[in-house]
């Protein structure tokens, strides 16, 4: 096979990225070298069980996915806004909605999320670490590879481009030949299986790690909802592995499950992915209500109304999740028993949904806000998601969704909730929880900037896409100049931008507090107004978190552990922590996996079986693995508090 | 983590950690039973569309695999007596009934592996329709659990003759044979719900 079979080429736009994308790698390889810098990245962080590190690295991962998924989106608006100057071809555009859809939901969205749970909950809870440290990197790896595979489609080998649904039998072998269907199945493929492992990892450091007294129903709101969601990840995952790997097998090894020979079905594909596609929404809505419930819950400076509530409206949310698949696609001829049944559940989800608006807003009710930036994203995201909840109820009447199925209508509805809803989220828990992370906040400033624009961009982007829907204006579509639809068109371009440059102001932010914010000198960095016990911990995290795990038994147990003056380190209480060993297996692992994806991604079967093996040979090396950690001292532990605090 | 060690109960419930390695594997063989029930809804939606290929009742036959089913049943029984031995502290005990579980699970596959070479004989492959794609697939899936369970266990019998009974290790028998018996009982639906049906039908 010559290069110029696996290499993309004849495309100015992809030599661009070819070119971009070798400068950074080499500005990235210079830079270590020339600081020295790769023995520190192999040690501190490449190896790392550390929950905290592990987190960051997510968050870093899914910044340049929100960054990748990002210029798709101004490259497909850009084609909108401008459909005679013929920026992008038909086949270009159907790779950049492919791949903006795909990258944002599984590569930017759920590990942004992931990264907070995995940075926070352990400190909510008052654990050391995860219940499975070893694990929890295995999961990060094999996201990381996944996301690798998934973003060098575009240069080798050509992009998947049957849209992020993936609908068969237009993503079979027959209608996509090439590696470039394959891509979207392997890079899922082996992410989702970390997602799985997290889910589990998760659900087990909650279930058991909790510090002592801490009762279910004390947990803060932002670990419940991370629990309800490692629920539905556990039961919607293995969906998605099946779907994928039924497909995986249509394409390469010639199976007939979804193709139009042999009586396979198409429509099973639809099925299967949607079982697993709209739980998976939840997944990335629920942490993000329950970010947004701590930080309204902070600044209002009052417990959250109606705890118990939005526990069980979030825990009632999760089961009905998995009852209204078939709304995706109403008009595939159901037949009217089925489409109504599906029509109602779908608007029995916007009753608990309903219900935490409220929550939140008596939350609000008579209480003294401050208007800090993760409050603004916090208090934005309300009302526009609400806009976002108002047309899914409307999409999810069968009859009407005969109209806006697959319109621009449906479009505006979900990136109402998902950029309302889930990017706020993402926003407003870094910069809620960016103290806790790297020691200095964001510049208040700066934030504000970075949070209208984004704010305003937002709705001018996507509020005028209701109207075009209404307009009859088709989703994925390249030529689009019909005259009626073009100024609405322009408008969400400017809107567009408007988001763009939110995004550059924030990056920029990211840097400008590096160099210029105020350090933190006290683990309780919005002015005292914490409330539970991730704040109580010092500023940066020791890596073994707690000193002492304190006593709980009530919600937000640190506003009376600051009361009572009580801290994380009692003196005469602290005993050797046992903590574990940093490994480099769970990289090698999956990068071994990840090169028996490539091989199975171009039908190269020698080397997707030597990768495999590879893979094999490291879960042997992990079964005689004895290494069961080490013991951190208590002259260690008082000598880093005794710092950290400054006593 | 392992700080606290309980002086009695099971060995492998002792640490925390092997409370918690319990309870993760329960979880997982949840997600387990999600991916085979997909596997199983998906082979029902398929039932029927054989295409050109042989229809399942004129392959499948009940000798070989009442034989199947009597090994895969009669292993997990033996497995019941392995961590029997193992909670009364008898490695040999142990060894002995995981060994004879693991002989009676290659019967198992090696019957599997010749039925599905005189299934391809006979023009049903994964290729020749969408039932029998999903009939290989399902059942090639528990095939493949079963490999990967007698080479897991194995590894497993290295190391209890490396280091005997200990918290670790009795945790990592007490696991397995928790996989074991779940994919017998995902073959007695499969038994059920594919050859039998498949056979009357
Ligand atoms: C009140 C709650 C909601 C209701 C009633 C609802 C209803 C619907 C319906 C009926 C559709 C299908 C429309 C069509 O294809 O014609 C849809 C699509 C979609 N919804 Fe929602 N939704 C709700 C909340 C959410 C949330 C919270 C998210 C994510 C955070 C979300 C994400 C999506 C996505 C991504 C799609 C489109 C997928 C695609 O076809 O590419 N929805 N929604
Ligand atoms: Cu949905």
């Amino acid at each position: 096979m010559h290069i110029t079979d696996i290499l993309v080429t004849g495309e100015p736009i992809i030599y661009g990225a070819m070119v971009s994308m070798a400068l950074g790698g080499l500005a990235i390889l210079f830079v270590l070298t020339y600081f020295k810098k790769w023995k520190w990245l192999w040690r501190e962080w490449l190896t790392s069980v550390d929950h905290k590190k592990i987190g960051v690295m997510y968050i870093l991962s899914a910044l340049l996915m929100l960054f990748r998924g990002g210029v798709d989106a101004m490259m497909m608006r850009v084609q909108l806004a401008f459909p005679d100057l013929g920026f992008l071809n038909s086949q270009h555009y159907n790779e950049i909605f492919t791949t903006h859809g795909t990258i944002m939901i599984i590569f930017m969205a759920m590990p942004f999320l992931i990264g907070l749970m995995n940075i926070i909950v352990p400190l909510q809870i008052g654990a050391r670490d995860f219940a499975f440290p070893y694990l929890n990197a295995l999961s990060f790896w094999s996201f990381f590879f996944g996301m690798a595979l998934f973003n060098i489609s575009f240069v080798i080998g050509g992009s998947p481009d049957a849209g992020w649904t993936s609908y068969t039998p237009l993503s079979g072998a027959a209608m996509s030949p090439g590696p470039g269907q394959n891509f979207y199945l392997m890079g899922l493929q082996l992410s989702g299986i970390g997602t799985l492992a997290t889910g589990i990892n998760l659900m087990v450091t909650i279930l058991k790690m909790r510090a002592p007294g801490m009762k279910l129903f004390h947990m803060p709101i932002f670990t419940w909802s991370t629990l309800v969601t490692c629920f539905i990840i556990v039961f919607a995952f293995p969906i998605l592995t099946v779907a994928l790997a039924l497909l995986t097998i249509d394409r390469i090894f010639g199976a007939q499950f979804f193709t139009l020979t042999g009586e396979g079905l198409p429509m099973m594909w639809a099925n299967l992915f949607w079982m697993w596609g709209h739980p998976e929404v939840y997944i990335v809505i629920l942490p993000a209500f329950g970010i947004f419930s701590e930080v309204i819950a902070t600044f209002a400076k009052k417990r959250l109304f109606g705890y118990n509530v939005m526990v069980w409206s979030m825990i009632v949310i999760a089961l009905l999740s998995f009852l209204v698949w078939v709304h995706h696609f109403f008009t595939m001829g159901a037949g009217a028993f089925v489409n109504s049944v599906f029509s109602v559940s779908t608007m029995l989800i916007a009753v608990p949904t309903g219900v935490k608006i409220f929550n939140w807003l008596a939350t609000l009710y008579k209480s003294k806000i401050e208007f800090t930036v993760p409050m603004l994203w916090s208090l934005a995201f309300i009302p526009s998601f609400i806009l976002g909840g108002v047309t899914g109820v409307m999409l999810g009447m069968a009859a009407a969704d005969y109209q806006f199925h697959n319109s621009y209508f449906l479009i505006a509805h979900f990136h109402y909730v998902l950029i309302a809803g889930t990017v706020f989220a993402c926003f407003a828990g870094l910069v809620f929880w960016y103290p806790k992370m790297f020691g200095h906040k964001m510049n208040e400033r700066l934030g504000r900037w970075a949070f209208w624009l984004f704010f305003f961009g937002f709705h001018v982007c996507f509020f005028p896409q209701y109207f075009l829907g209404l307009d009859g204006m088709p989703r994925r579509l390249f030529i689009t100049n019909v005259a009626e639809w073009l100024p609405l068109n322009v408008i969400s371009t400017v809107g567009a931008v408007g988001m763009a440059l939110g995004f550059v102001v924030f990056v920029y932010n990211v840097y400008y507090s590096f160099r210029y914010s105020e350090r933190e000198t006290t683990g309780d960095s919005w002015n005292g107004n914490g409330r539970t016990l991730e704040w109580a911990t010092t500023t940066p995290v020791p890596y073994y978190n707690f000193a002492t795990v304190p006593y709980v038994d009530e919600i937000d147990p640190y506003v009376r552990m600051k009361e009572e003056g009580k801290t994380t380190f009692e003196e005469d209480e602290v005993k050797p922590i046992h903590m574990p060993s940093y490994t480099g297996q769970p990289f090698i692992f999956m990068a071994l996996l990840g090169l028996a994806s490539f091989g199975l991604i171009f039908e190269w079967m020698y080397l997707a079986v030597f990768g495999l093996i590879g893979g094999v040979v490291m879960m042997i090396r992990r079964s005689f693995d004895y290494d069961d950690g080490y013991y951190v001292s208590v002259e260690e532990i008082k000598e880093t508090e005794k710092k950290a605090r400054g006593l | 983590m392992a700080a606290e060690e309980l002086k009695t109960g099971p060995l492998e419930y002792r640490t925390q950690e092997g409370q918690m390695s319990i309870m993760g594997f329960w979880i997982f063989l949840g997600a387990e039973v999600v991916l085979f029930a997909t596997l199983f809804a998906t082979y029902a939606v398929l039932f029927g569309r054989t295409a050109d290929a042989p229809l399942p009742s004129e392959l499948f036959e009940p000798g070989i695999v009442l034989i199947m089913t009597f090994l895969l049943l009669t292993s997990s029984f033996t497995c019941g007596l392995a961590i029997h031995e193992m909670r009364r502290g008898s490695v040999k005990g142990l060894i002995f009934w995981m060994v004879i579980t693991l002989a009676l699970g290659l019967g198992f596959l090696g019957f599997e592996i010749y039925e599905f070479v005189h299934y391809a004989h006979e023009g049903a492959t994964l290729q020749s329709s969408a039932f029998w794609s999903a009939f290989f697939v399902l059942a090639g899936t528990h095939g493949l659990h079963v490999t990967l369970g007698i080479g897991w266990a194995i590894l497993l019998l290295i190391q209890i003759k490396q280091r005997g009974l200990t918290n670790v290790t009795s945790r990592k028998f007490f696991i397995i044979s928790l996989y074991w018996h779940f994919l017998d009982v995902i073959w007695i639906f499969i038994f059920t719900s594919v050859y039998l049906i498949g056979m009357v039908i």
